[in-house]
Protein backbone atom coordinates (compact mmCIF):
# COMPACT_ATOMS: atom_id res chain seq x y z
CA UNK A 1 0.00 0.00 0.00
CA UNK A 2 1.40 3.39 -0.92
CA UNK A 3 1.16 6.29 1.49
CA UNK A 4 -1.35 8.32 -0.53
CA UNK A 5 -3.97 5.63 0.20
CA UNK A 6 -3.90 6.34 3.94
CA UNK A 7 -6.64 8.20 5.75
CA UNK A 8 -5.75 11.55 7.29
CA UNK A 9 -5.64 10.07 10.79
CA UNK A 10 -3.48 7.12 9.69
CA UNK A 11 -1.09 9.52 7.96
CA UNK A 12 -0.92 11.75 11.03
CA UNK A 13 -0.07 8.77 13.25
CA UNK A 14 2.53 7.48 10.78
CA UNK A 15 4.23 10.86 10.58
CA UNK A 16 4.40 11.18 14.37
CA UNK A 17 5.74 7.65 14.79
CA UNK A 18 8.42 8.39 12.24
CA UNK A 19 7.27 5.59 9.92
CA UNK A 20 7.60 7.93 6.94
CA UNK A 21 8.18 11.59 6.20
CA UNK A 22 5.85 14.26 4.89
CA UNK A 23 8.04 14.44 1.80
CA UNK A 24 7.50 10.73 1.10
CA UNK A 25 3.75 11.11 1.66
CA UNK A 26 3.61 14.16 -0.60
CA UNK A 27 5.67 12.50 -3.33
CA UNK A 28 3.32 9.48 -3.32
CA UNK A 29 0.37 11.84 -3.91
CA UNK A 30 2.25 13.65 -6.69
CA UNK A 31 3.15 10.29 -8.24
CA UNK A 32 -0.51 9.30 -8.22
CA UNK A 33 -1.47 12.61 -9.86
CA UNK A 34 1.17 12.11 -12.57
CA UNK A 35 -0.01 8.60 -13.19
CA UNK A 36 -3.75 9.20 -13.38
CA UNK A 37 -4.68 12.84 -13.65
CA UNK A 38 -4.25 12.91 -17.42
CA UNK A 39 -7.35 10.66 -17.41
CA UNK A 40 -9.27 11.92 -14.37
CA UNK A 41 -8.52 15.66 -14.82
CA UNK A 42 -9.20 16.53 -11.20
CA UNK A 43 -6.68 19.37 -10.99
CA UNK A 44 -6.52 22.77 -12.63
CA UNK A 45 -3.17 23.51 -10.97
CA UNK A 46 -0.71 21.16 -9.27
CA UNK A 47 1.82 22.98 -7.10
CA UNK A 48 4.56 20.36 -7.04
CA UNK A 49 7.39 22.69 -6.01
CA UNK A 50 5.36 24.43 -3.30
CA UNK A 51 4.10 21.13 -1.90
CA UNK A 52 7.56 19.53 -1.75
CA UNK A 53 9.15 22.54 -0.12
CA UNK A 54 6.36 22.77 2.47
CA UNK A 55 6.66 19.01 3.16
CA UNK A 56 10.41 19.37 3.73
CA UNK A 57 9.84 22.29 6.10
CA UNK A 58 7.38 20.19 8.13
CA UNK A 59 9.80 17.24 8.21
CA UNK A 60 12.39 19.61 9.66
CA UNK A 61 9.92 20.71 12.37
CA UNK A 62 9.07 17.09 13.20
CA UNK A 63 12.77 16.28 13.48
CA UNK A 64 13.22 19.21 15.87
CA UNK A 65 10.39 17.89 18.01
CA UNK A 66 8.21 20.97 17.46
CA UNK A 67 4.61 20.83 18.64
CA UNK A 68 2.51 20.49 15.49
CA UNK A 69 -1.10 20.31 14.39
CA UNK A 70 -2.46 16.92 13.21
CA UNK A 71 -2.87 18.53 9.77
CA UNK A 72 0.84 19.35 9.55
CA UNK A 73 2.63 17.80 6.60
CA UNK A 74 -0.50 16.24 5.11
CA UNK A 75 -1.36 16.89 1.45
CA UNK A 76 -4.68 18.63 0.83
CA UNK A 77 -6.31 19.62 -2.48
CA UNK A 78 -8.37 22.80 -2.58
CA UNK A 79 -11.27 23.61 -4.87
CA UNK A 80 -10.21 26.33 -7.29
CA UNK A 81 -12.77 28.67 -5.75
CA UNK A 82 -10.67 29.44 -2.66
CA UNK A 83 -8.21 32.32 -2.89
CA UNK A 84 -4.66 31.11 -2.37
CA UNK A 85 -2.10 33.88 -2.22
CA UNK A 86 0.44 33.53 -5.01
CA UNK A 87 -1.25 30.42 -6.44
CA UNK A 88 -3.59 30.79 -9.42
CA UNK A 89 -7.31 30.71 -8.52
CA UNK A 90 -9.57 30.40 -11.53
CA UNK A 91 -13.07 29.35 -10.36
CA UNK A 92 -12.72 27.18 -13.51
CA UNK A 93 -13.71 30.30 -15.46
CA UNK A 94 -12.06 32.05 -18.38
CA UNK A 95 -12.68 35.37 -16.68
CA UNK A 96 -10.23 34.39 -13.89
CA UNK A 97 -8.00 32.09 -15.97
CA UNK A 98 -4.84 34.02 -14.97
CA UNK A 99 -5.93 35.38 -11.60
CA UNK A 100 -3.31 35.10 -8.83
CA UNK A 101 -4.96 36.25 -5.58
CA UNK A 102 -3.07 38.79 -3.46
CA UNK A 103 -4.48 37.23 -0.26
CA UNK A 104 -5.57 33.93 1.30
CA UNK A 105 -9.12 32.87 2.11
CA UNK A 106 -9.55 32.55 5.90
CA UNK A 107 -9.72 28.74 5.71
CA UNK A 108 -6.64 28.61 3.47
CA UNK A 109 -4.80 30.74 6.00
CA UNK A 110 -5.96 28.37 8.74
CA UNK A 111 -4.59 25.38 6.81
CA UNK A 112 -1.29 27.18 6.26
CA UNK A 113 -1.10 28.11 9.97
CA UNK A 114 -1.52 24.39 10.67
CA UNK A 115 1.37 23.54 8.30
CA UNK A 116 -0.81 21.72 5.77
CA UNK A 117 0.73 20.78 2.42
CA UNK A 118 -1.37 22.36 -0.35
CA UNK A 119 -0.85 20.07 -3.31
CA UNK A 120 -3.02 21.83 -5.87
CA UNK A 121 -6.29 23.41 -6.92
CA UNK A 122 -9.15 21.28 -8.15
CA UNK A 123 -11.52 21.65 -11.05
CA UNK A 124 -15.17 22.61 -10.52
CA UNK A 125 -18.21 23.84 -12.36
CA UNK A 126 -17.56 27.47 -13.29
CA UNK A 127 -18.03 29.56 -10.13
CA UNK A 128 -19.59 26.41 -8.57
CA UNK A 129 -22.62 26.59 -10.85
CA UNK A 130 -23.48 23.04 -11.79
CA UNK A 131 -23.66 19.51 -10.55
CA UNK A 132 -21.33 17.59 -12.85
CA UNK A 133 -18.09 19.62 -13.27
CA UNK A 134 -18.93 19.69 -16.99
CA UNK A 135 -19.43 23.45 -16.67
CA UNK A 136 -15.71 24.01 -16.07
CA UNK A 137 -14.45 26.38 -18.76
CA UNK A 138 -11.28 24.29 -19.06
CA UNK A 139 -12.22 20.60 -19.18
CA UNK A 140 -14.64 18.18 -17.53
CA UNK A 141 -13.41 16.00 -14.67
CA UNK A 142 -14.07 12.27 -14.98
CA UNK A 143 -15.33 9.95 -12.27
CA UNK A 144 -12.45 7.65 -11.19
CA UNK A 145 -15.00 4.81 -10.88
CA UNK A 146 -15.94 5.08 -14.54
CA UNK A 147 -14.16 7.55 -16.77
CA UNK A 148 -17.24 7.89 -18.98
CA UNK A 149 -19.23 9.26 -16.07
CA UNK A 150 -19.30 12.58 -14.24
CA UNK A 151 -17.78 12.90 -10.76
CA UNK A 152 -20.71 15.09 -9.72
CA UNK A 153 -20.30 18.73 -8.90
CA UNK A 154 -19.66 21.40 -8.40
CA UNK A 155 -16.78 20.18 -6.18
CA UNK A 156 -16.14 17.32 -8.64
CA UNK A 157 -12.38 17.80 -8.87
CA UNK A 158 -12.02 17.64 -5.09
CA UNK A 159 -14.18 14.49 -4.89
CA UNK A 160 -12.31 12.76 -7.72
CA UNK A 161 -8.92 13.69 -6.23
CA UNK A 162 -9.82 12.17 -2.85
CA UNK A 163 -11.42 9.08 -4.41
CA UNK A 164 -8.35 8.50 -6.59
CA UNK A 165 -5.98 8.96 -3.61
CA UNK A 166 -4.27 11.99 -5.16
CA UNK A 167 -4.48 13.76 -1.79
CA UNK A 168 -5.46 12.80 1.74
CA UNK A 169 -8.44 15.14 1.87
CA UNK A 170 -9.82 18.18 0.08
CA UNK A 171 -11.83 21.34 0.61
CA UNK A 172 -15.03 22.00 -1.29
CA UNK A 173 -18.00 24.32 -1.19
CA UNK A 174 -21.65 23.34 -0.92
CA UNK A 175 -24.43 25.76 -1.88
CA UNK A 176 -27.12 23.33 -3.06
CA UNK A 177 -25.30 20.00 -2.79
CA UNK A 178 -21.86 20.65 -4.26
CA UNK A 179 -19.99 18.69 -1.58
CA UNK A 180 -22.61 16.05 -0.80
CA UNK A 181 -23.51 14.95 -4.34
CA UNK A 182 -19.95 14.51 -5.73
CA UNK A 183 -18.99 12.74 -2.48
CA UNK A 184 -21.82 10.30 -3.16
CA UNK A 185 -20.84 9.84 -6.83
CA UNK A 186 -17.17 9.21 -5.95
CA UNK A 187 -17.55 7.14 -2.74
CA UNK A 188 -16.02 9.56 -0.27
CA UNK A 189 -17.23 11.22 2.95
CA UNK A 190 -18.17 14.88 2.54
CA UNK A 191 -19.51 17.37 5.07
CA UNK A 192 -21.71 20.35 4.32
CA UNK A 193 -21.52 22.47 7.44
CA UNK A 194 -24.30 24.62 8.86
CA UNK A 195 -24.46 28.03 7.25
CA UNK A 196 -22.11 30.29 9.22
CA UNK A 197 -20.06 27.51 10.84
CA UNK A 198 -17.01 28.11 8.61
CA UNK A 199 -15.85 31.49 7.29
CA UNK A 200 -16.54 32.23 3.63
CA UNK A 201 -14.02 35.08 3.48
CA UNK A 202 -11.84 34.76 0.40
CA UNK A 203 -13.96 32.08 -1.25
CA UNK A 204 -15.41 33.39 -4.50
CA UNK A 205 -19.07 34.04 -3.74
CA UNK A 206 -21.88 32.33 -5.64
CA UNK A 207 -25.02 32.49 -3.48
CA UNK A 208 -23.98 34.40 -0.38
CA UNK A 209 -26.96 33.38 1.76
CA UNK A 210 -26.39 29.67 1.04
CA UNK A 211 -22.67 29.13 0.36
CA UNK A 212 -20.86 26.90 2.85
CA UNK A 213 -17.33 25.53 3.03
CA UNK A 214 -16.45 22.05 4.17
CA UNK A 215 -14.09 19.07 4.15
CA UNK A 216 -14.17 16.11 1.77
CA UNK A 217 -12.29 13.10 3.08
CA UNK A 218 -12.01 9.34 3.24
CA UNK A 219 -13.90 8.88 6.53
CA UNK A 220 -16.36 10.70 8.77
CA UNK A 221 -13.69 10.61 11.47
CA UNK A 222 -11.28 12.53 9.23
CA UNK A 223 -14.00 15.11 8.54
CA UNK A 224 -14.46 15.58 12.30
CA UNK A 225 -10.77 16.28 12.73
CA UNK A 226 -10.56 18.70 9.79
CA UNK A 227 -13.68 20.61 10.84
CA UNK A 228 -12.03 21.31 14.20
CA UNK A 229 -9.49 23.46 12.36
CA UNK A 230 -11.93 25.20 9.99
CA UNK A 231 -14.89 26.06 12.25
CA UNK A 232 -15.45 29.22 14.22
CA UNK A 233 -16.20 32.90 13.93
CA UNK A 234 -14.23 35.22 11.65
CA UNK A 235 -14.35 39.01 11.89
CA UNK A 236 -14.04 39.08 8.10
CA UNK A 237 -17.30 37.12 7.66
CA UNK A 238 -20.15 38.72 9.60
CA UNK A 239 -22.36 35.64 9.11
CA UNK A 240 -20.19 33.46 11.40
CA UNK A 241 -21.74 33.61 14.90
CA UNK A 242 -19.76 33.03 18.10
CA UNK A 243 -21.53 29.70 18.57
CA UNK A 244 -19.15 27.38 20.50
CA UNK A 245 -17.14 24.91 18.39
CA UNK A 246 -17.55 21.34 19.64
CA UNK A 247 -14.69 18.92 20.19
CA UNK A 248 -15.76 16.87 17.16
CA UNK A 249 -13.21 14.05 17.41
CA UNK A 250 -14.20 13.47 21.02
CA UNK A 251 -17.95 13.86 20.40
CA UNK A 252 -18.09 11.13 17.72
CA UNK A 253 -16.74 8.42 20.02
CA UNK A 254 -19.92 7.95 22.06
CA UNK A 255 -22.17 5.17 20.67
CA UNK A 256 -25.47 5.88 18.94
CA UNK A 257 -27.66 3.89 21.31
CA UNK A 258 -31.04 5.64 21.44
CA UNK A 259 -30.31 8.05 18.59
CA UNK A 260 -33.56 8.92 16.79
CA UNK A 261 -33.37 8.84 13.00
CA UNK A 262 -36.17 9.99 10.71
CA UNK A 263 -36.85 8.74 7.17
CA UNK A 264 -38.78 11.43 5.27
CA UNK A 265 -41.34 9.95 2.87
CA UNK A 266 -40.95 12.86 0.43
CA UNK A 267 -37.40 11.67 -0.38
CA UNK A 268 -38.52 8.34 -1.78
CA UNK A 269 -40.02 9.51 -5.01
CA UNK A 270 -41.01 7.94 -8.27
CA UNK A 271 -38.20 7.80 -10.78
CA UNK A 272 -35.48 7.24 -8.25
CA UNK A 273 -33.10 4.37 -8.82
CA UNK A 274 -34.28 1.25 -6.98
CA UNK A 275 -30.76 0.38 -5.84
CA UNK A 276 -30.35 3.88 -4.39
CA UNK A 277 -33.60 3.43 -2.50
CA UNK A 278 -32.45 0.04 -1.25
CA UNK A 279 -29.09 1.42 -0.10
CA UNK A 280 -30.85 3.99 2.10
CA UNK A 281 -33.21 1.39 3.56
CA UNK A 282 -30.29 -0.98 4.21
CA UNK A 283 -28.46 1.85 5.97
CA UNK A 284 -31.53 2.50 8.13
CA UNK A 285 -31.49 -1.16 9.15
CA UNK A 286 -27.78 -0.93 9.96
CA UNK A 287 -28.41 2.11 12.17
CA UNK A 288 -31.11 0.13 14.01
CA UNK A 289 -28.62 -2.70 14.59
CA UNK A 290 -26.28 -0.11 16.06
CA UNK A 291 -28.94 0.91 18.58
CA UNK A 292 -30.70 3.79 16.84
CA UNK A 293 -34.46 4.07 16.45
CA UNK A 294 -35.75 4.72 12.93
CA UNK A 295 -39.12 6.41 12.44
CA UNK A 296 -41.04 7.83 9.47
CA UNK A 297 -41.19 11.61 9.24
CA UNK A 298 -42.59 14.12 6.77
CA UNK A 299 -41.12 17.28 5.26
CA UNK A 300 -44.19 18.43 3.33
CA UNK A 301 -42.70 21.37 1.41
CA UNK A 302 -39.83 19.37 -0.09
CA UNK A 303 -41.24 19.43 -3.63
CA UNK A 304 -41.17 23.25 -3.67
CA UNK A 305 -37.53 23.57 -2.63
CA UNK A 306 -35.98 23.34 -6.11
CA UNK A 307 -38.15 26.09 -7.52
CA UNK A 308 -37.37 28.36 -4.56
CA UNK A 309 -33.65 27.58 -4.77
CA UNK A 310 -33.39 28.23 -8.49
CA UNK A 311 -34.83 31.70 -7.93
CA UNK A 312 -32.81 32.60 -4.83
CA UNK A 313 -29.51 31.25 -6.18
CA UNK A 314 -29.59 32.99 -9.59
CA UNK A 315 -30.81 36.21 -7.96
CA UNK A 316 -27.78 36.31 -5.70
CA UNK A 317 -25.58 35.12 -8.59
CA UNK A 318 -26.71 38.03 -10.76
CA UNK A 319 -25.59 40.39 -8.02
CA UNK A 320 -22.35 38.58 -7.10
CA UNK A 321 -21.20 38.24 -10.71
CA UNK A 322 -21.53 41.98 -11.31
CA UNK A 323 -18.02 42.41 -9.91
CA UNK A 324 -16.50 40.65 -12.93
CA UNK A 325 -16.46 43.69 -15.18
CA UNK A 326 -12.92 43.79 -16.56
CA UNK A 327 -11.87 46.79 -14.47
CA UNK A 328 -9.88 45.73 -11.42
CA UNK A 329 -8.91 42.11 -12.11
CA UNK A 330 -9.71 39.23 -14.40
CA UNK A 331 -10.14 39.12 -18.15
CA UNK A 332 -10.38 42.60 -19.63
CA UNK A 333 -11.17 43.35 -23.26
CA UNK A 334 -10.09 46.95 -23.78
CA UNK A 335 -9.72 47.25 -27.57
CA UNK A 336 -12.50 49.75 -28.12
CA UNK A 337 -11.57 52.03 -25.23
CA UNK A 338 -15.22 52.54 -24.33
CA UNK A 339 -16.18 51.73 -20.72
CA UNK A 340 -19.52 50.04 -21.43
CA UNK A 341 -17.83 48.02 -24.14
CA UNK A 342 -15.21 46.77 -21.65
CA UNK A 343 -18.00 45.44 -19.42
CA UNK A 344 -19.94 43.86 -22.25
CA UNK A 345 -17.04 42.28 -24.12
CA UNK A 346 -15.12 41.08 -21.05
CA UNK A 347 -18.22 39.40 -19.66
CA UNK A 348 -19.27 37.96 -23.03
CA UNK A 349 -15.84 36.38 -23.54
CA UNK A 350 -15.12 35.50 -19.92
CA UNK A 351 -18.32 33.91 -18.63
CA UNK A 352 -19.66 30.51 -19.65
CA UNK A 353 -23.20 29.61 -20.63
CA UNK A 354 -24.47 28.35 -17.24
CA UNK A 355 -23.13 31.47 -15.51
CA UNK A 356 -24.84 33.68 -18.07
CA UNK A 357 -28.02 31.63 -17.78
CA UNK A 358 -28.15 32.15 -14.00
CA UNK A 359 -27.35 35.85 -14.33
CA UNK A 360 -30.26 36.13 -16.77
CA UNK A 361 -32.69 34.18 -14.53
CA UNK A 362 -31.69 36.24 -11.49
CA UNK A 363 -31.81 39.58 -13.24
CA UNK A 364 -35.29 38.77 -14.52
CA UNK A 365 -36.51 37.55 -11.11
CA UNK A 366 -35.29 40.74 -9.45
CA UNK A 367 -36.41 43.15 -12.16
CA UNK A 368 -39.20 45.67 -11.63
CA UNK A 369 -42.63 44.05 -11.62
CA UNK A 370 -41.40 40.50 -11.00
CA UNK A 371 -39.74 40.80 -7.58
CA UNK A 372 -42.84 39.86 -5.55
CA UNK A 373 -43.89 37.01 -7.82
CA UNK A 374 -40.48 35.36 -7.83
CA UNK A 375 -37.85 36.50 -5.34
CA UNK A 376 -40.17 37.36 -2.45
CA UNK A 377 -42.24 34.24 -3.07
CA UNK A 378 -39.09 32.11 -3.07
CA UNK A 379 -37.98 33.62 0.25
CA UNK A 380 -41.38 32.83 1.77
CA UNK A 381 -41.19 29.25 0.54
CA UNK A 382 -37.72 29.09 2.06
CA UNK A 383 -39.36 29.87 5.43
CA UNK A 384 -41.75 26.95 4.94
CA UNK A 385 -38.94 24.53 4.00
CA UNK A 386 -36.93 25.68 7.02
CA UNK A 387 -40.01 25.25 9.21
CA UNK A 388 -40.41 21.62 8.05
CA UNK A 389 -36.95 20.83 9.38
CA UNK A 390 -37.41 22.75 12.64
CA UNK A 391 -40.55 20.78 13.35
CA UNK A 392 -39.01 17.44 12.42
CA UNK A 393 -35.92 18.03 14.55
CA UNK A 394 -38.31 18.33 17.49
CA UNK A 395 -39.03 14.64 16.94
CA UNK A 396 -35.72 13.16 15.72
CA UNK A 397 -31.98 13.85 16.05
CA UNK A 398 -30.99 12.95 12.49
CA UNK A 399 -32.77 12.72 9.14
CA UNK A 400 -31.58 9.98 6.77
CA UNK A 401 -32.11 10.42 3.01
CA UNK A 402 -30.66 9.55 -0.39
CA UNK A 403 -28.17 12.10 -1.80
CA UNK A 404 -29.17 11.95 -5.46
CA UNK A 405 -31.91 10.07 -7.32
CA UNK A 406 -29.34 8.03 -9.28
CA UNK A 407 -25.64 7.11 -9.17
CA UNK A 408 -23.21 9.06 -11.39
CA UNK A 409 -24.56 9.60 -14.89
CA UNK A 410 -22.65 9.74 -18.17
CA UNK A 411 -20.88 12.86 -19.40
CA UNK A 412 -23.14 14.78 -21.73
CA UNK A 413 -26.27 13.01 -20.53
CA UNK A 414 -27.93 16.06 -18.90
CA UNK A 415 -25.82 18.95 -20.11
CA UNK A 416 -28.22 20.19 -22.78
CA UNK A 417 -31.24 20.33 -20.50
CA UNK A 418 -30.67 22.88 -17.72
CA UNK A 419 -34.01 22.22 -16.03
CA UNK A 420 -33.35 18.47 -15.88
CA UNK A 421 -29.94 19.26 -14.38
CA UNK A 422 -31.57 21.45 -11.70
CA UNK A 423 -34.05 18.70 -10.79
CA UNK A 424 -31.12 16.39 -9.97
CA UNK A 425 -30.57 18.47 -6.81
CA UNK A 426 -33.93 17.55 -5.24
CA UNK A 427 -32.50 15.82 -2.14
CA UNK A 428 -29.66 18.22 -1.31
CA UNK A 429 -31.31 21.61 -1.83
CA UNK A 430 -33.86 21.60 1.04
CA UNK A 431 -31.13 21.36 3.71
CA UNK A 432 -29.26 24.20 1.99
CA UNK A 433 -32.30 26.48 2.15
CA UNK A 434 -32.69 25.66 5.86
CA UNK A 435 -28.99 26.31 6.55
CA UNK A 436 -28.60 23.00 8.40
CA UNK A 437 -25.68 20.57 8.18
CA UNK A 438 -25.43 17.38 6.14
CA UNK A 439 -22.97 14.52 5.80
CA UNK A 440 -22.63 12.18 2.83
CA UNK A 441 -21.08 8.78 3.45
CA UNK A 442 -20.72 5.77 1.14
CA UNK A 443 -23.45 3.15 1.63
CA UNK A 444 -23.48 0.82 -1.33
CA UNK A 445 -22.78 0.12 -4.97
CA UNK A 446 -25.32 0.12 -7.78
CA UNK A 447 -24.11 -1.49 -10.97
CA UNK A 448 -20.55 -0.98 -9.76
CA UNK A 449 -21.12 2.72 -9.03
CA UNK A 450 -21.02 4.33 -5.59
CA UNK A 451 -24.20 5.26 -3.76
CA UNK A 452 -24.05 7.54 -0.75
CA UNK A 453 -26.53 8.37 1.98
CA UNK A 454 -27.19 11.78 3.49
CA UNK A 455 -27.44 12.42 7.23
CA UNK A 456 -28.94 15.76 8.23
CA UNK A 457 -29.01 17.49 11.61
CA UNK A 458 -30.03 20.86 12.95
CA UNK A 459 -27.83 23.95 12.68
CA UNK A 460 -24.48 23.58 14.45
CA UNK A 461 -25.12 19.93 15.28
CA UNK A 462 -22.32 18.63 13.04
CA UNK A 463 -21.15 16.44 15.92
CA UNK A 464 -24.28 14.27 15.76
CA UNK A 465 -24.14 13.43 12.05
CA UNK A 466 -20.37 12.90 12.28
CA UNK A 467 -20.96 10.54 15.20
CA UNK A 468 -23.68 8.61 13.34
CA UNK A 469 -21.45 8.48 10.22
CA UNK A 470 -18.43 7.35 12.21
CA UNK A 471 -20.29 4.49 13.89
CA UNK A 472 -21.79 3.43 10.56
CA UNK A 473 -18.28 3.31 9.11
CA UNK A 474 -17.04 1.27 12.08
CA UNK A 475 -19.67 -1.34 11.17
CA UNK A 476 -19.47 -1.26 7.35
CA UNK A 477 -16.84 -1.35 4.61
CA UNK A 478 -18.45 0.73 1.87
CA UNK A 479 -16.12 3.68 2.50
CA UNK A 480 -13.13 1.41 1.98
CA UNK A 481 -14.15 0.48 -1.57
CA UNK A 482 -11.83 2.06 -4.12
CA UNK A 483 -12.11 2.66 -7.85
CA UNK A 484 -9.86 0.48 -9.99
CA UNK A 485 -8.31 3.04 -12.32
CA UNK A 486 -5.38 1.75 -14.32
CA UNK B 1 -44.96 31.76 -19.97
CA UNK B 2 -43.05 32.70 -23.09
CA UNK B 3 -40.10 35.02 -22.73
CA UNK B 4 -39.80 37.04 -25.93
CA UNK B 5 -36.53 37.80 -27.67
CA UNK B 6 -37.01 41.51 -26.79
CA UNK B 7 -37.47 40.64 -23.14
CA UNK B 8 -34.29 38.58 -23.21
CA UNK B 9 -32.47 41.55 -24.76
CA UNK B 10 -33.82 43.87 -22.06
CA UNK B 11 -32.59 41.56 -19.26
CA UNK B 12 -29.22 41.11 -20.96
CA UNK B 13 -28.80 44.89 -21.09
CA UNK B 14 -29.65 45.20 -17.40
CA UNK B 15 -27.10 42.46 -16.63
CA UNK B 16 -24.41 43.94 -18.89
CA UNK B 17 -24.25 40.80 -20.99
CA UNK B 18 -23.69 40.97 -24.73
CA UNK B 19 -25.44 37.92 -26.17
CA UNK B 20 -25.10 36.42 -29.62
CA UNK B 21 -28.25 35.78 -31.67
CA UNK B 22 -27.88 32.08 -30.95
CA UNK B 23 -27.68 32.76 -27.20
CA UNK B 24 -30.73 35.06 -27.27
CA UNK B 25 -32.70 32.37 -28.99
CA UNK B 26 -31.54 29.63 -26.64
CA UNK B 27 -32.07 31.64 -23.43
CA UNK B 28 -35.51 32.72 -24.56
CA UNK B 29 -36.53 29.06 -24.86
CA UNK B 30 -34.69 27.79 -21.78
CA UNK B 31 -35.76 30.61 -19.46
CA UNK B 32 -39.38 30.22 -20.55
CA UNK B 33 -39.26 26.56 -19.59
CA UNK B 34 -37.48 27.27 -16.29
CA UNK B 35 -39.95 30.00 -15.26
CA UNK B 36 -42.84 27.71 -16.16
CA UNK B 37 -41.43 25.30 -13.60
CA UNK B 38 -41.06 28.12 -11.01
CA UNK B 39 -44.77 28.81 -11.35
CA UNK B 40 -45.45 25.79 -9.17
CA UNK B 41 -44.64 28.08 -6.23
CA UNK B 42 -47.79 30.07 -6.93
CA UNK B 43 -49.82 27.04 -5.76
CA UNK B 44 -48.67 27.74 -2.19
CA UNK B 45 -50.53 30.30 -0.13
CA UNK B 46 -47.78 32.36 1.49
CA UNK B 47 -49.77 35.48 2.38
CA UNK B 48 -49.03 35.04 6.08
CA UNK B 49 -45.45 33.76 5.72
CA UNK B 50 -42.45 35.93 6.57
CA UNK B 51 -39.68 35.78 3.94
CA UNK B 52 -36.30 34.27 4.90
CA UNK B 53 -33.41 36.08 3.24
CA UNK B 54 -30.78 34.45 5.47
CA UNK B 55 -30.80 31.99 8.33
CA UNK B 56 -28.24 33.32 10.83
CA UNK B 57 -30.67 35.35 12.91
CA UNK B 58 -27.89 37.92 13.18
CA UNK B 59 -28.60 41.59 12.54
CA UNK B 60 -26.27 44.58 12.50
CA UNK B 61 -23.06 42.78 13.35
CA UNK B 62 -20.72 45.46 14.64
CA UNK B 63 -16.96 45.69 15.10
CA UNK B 64 -14.53 48.42 16.00
CA UNK B 65 -14.14 50.84 13.09
CA UNK B 66 -10.39 50.69 12.76
CA UNK B 67 -8.30 51.01 9.63
CA UNK B 68 -6.28 47.93 8.80
CA UNK B 69 -3.47 48.29 6.28
CA UNK B 70 -3.56 45.71 3.48
CA UNK B 71 0.00 44.49 3.16
CA UNK B 72 0.00 43.41 -0.48
CA UNK B 73 -1.02 46.40 -2.61
CA UNK B 74 1.59 45.30 -5.13
CA UNK B 75 -0.18 41.96 -5.51
CA UNK B 76 -3.52 43.73 -6.03
CA UNK B 77 -2.14 45.93 -8.78
CA UNK B 78 -0.25 43.06 -10.38
CA UNK B 79 -3.54 41.36 -11.28
CA UNK B 80 -5.21 44.52 -12.59
CA UNK B 81 -5.54 44.85 -16.36
CA UNK B 82 -4.11 48.39 -16.37
CA UNK B 83 -2.66 50.49 -13.57
CA UNK B 84 -0.64 53.64 -13.16
CA UNK B 85 1.02 55.21 -10.10
CA UNK B 86 -0.69 52.73 -7.79
CA UNK B 87 -4.18 53.26 -9.21
CA UNK B 88 -6.46 51.20 -11.44
CA UNK B 89 -6.73 52.74 -14.88
CA UNK B 90 -10.09 53.07 -16.60
CA UNK B 91 -11.09 54.81 -19.83
CA UNK B 92 -12.13 58.43 -19.64
CA UNK B 93 -15.88 58.71 -19.11
CA UNK B 94 -16.24 62.51 -19.10
CA UNK B 95 -15.72 64.54 -22.27
CA UNK B 96 -13.43 67.61 -22.36
CA UNK B 97 -15.37 70.84 -22.65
Amino acid sequence: MSLNQLTLIEAFEGLRQGKFTSEELTRDCLKQIKKFDSQVKAFVTVDEAGAISQAKAVDEKIKNGDSLSPLAGIPVAIKDLFCTQGLKTTASSKILADYVPPYDATVVKKLKDNDAVIIGKTNCDEFAMGGSTENSAFFPTKNPWDLERVPGGSSGGSAAAVAADMCLYALGTDTGGSIRQPSSFCNISGLKVSYGRVSRFGVLAMTSSLDTIGPMAKTAQDNALILQYLAGPDVKDATTPSEPVDDYSQAIVQNIQGLKIGLPKEYFIEGMDSEVRQAVLDAAKKFEELGATVVDVSLPHTEFAIAAYYIICPSEVSSNMARYDGIRYGLSERQSGDLLDIYLTSRAKGLGSEVKRRIMIGTYALSAGYYDAYYKKAMQVRTLVKGDFEQTFGEVDVILTPVAPTPAYKLGENINDPLKMYLEDAFTIPASLAGICGLTIPAGLAGGLPVGIQLLAKRFDEKTILRAGHHYQQATNWHKQKPSIK
Amino acid sequence: MKLSQQEVERIATLARLKLTEEEKNRYSQELSKIFDYMDKLQALDTAAVEPTSQVTGLTNVMREDVVEEFDNVGGLLAVSPQSQNGFFQVPKILENK
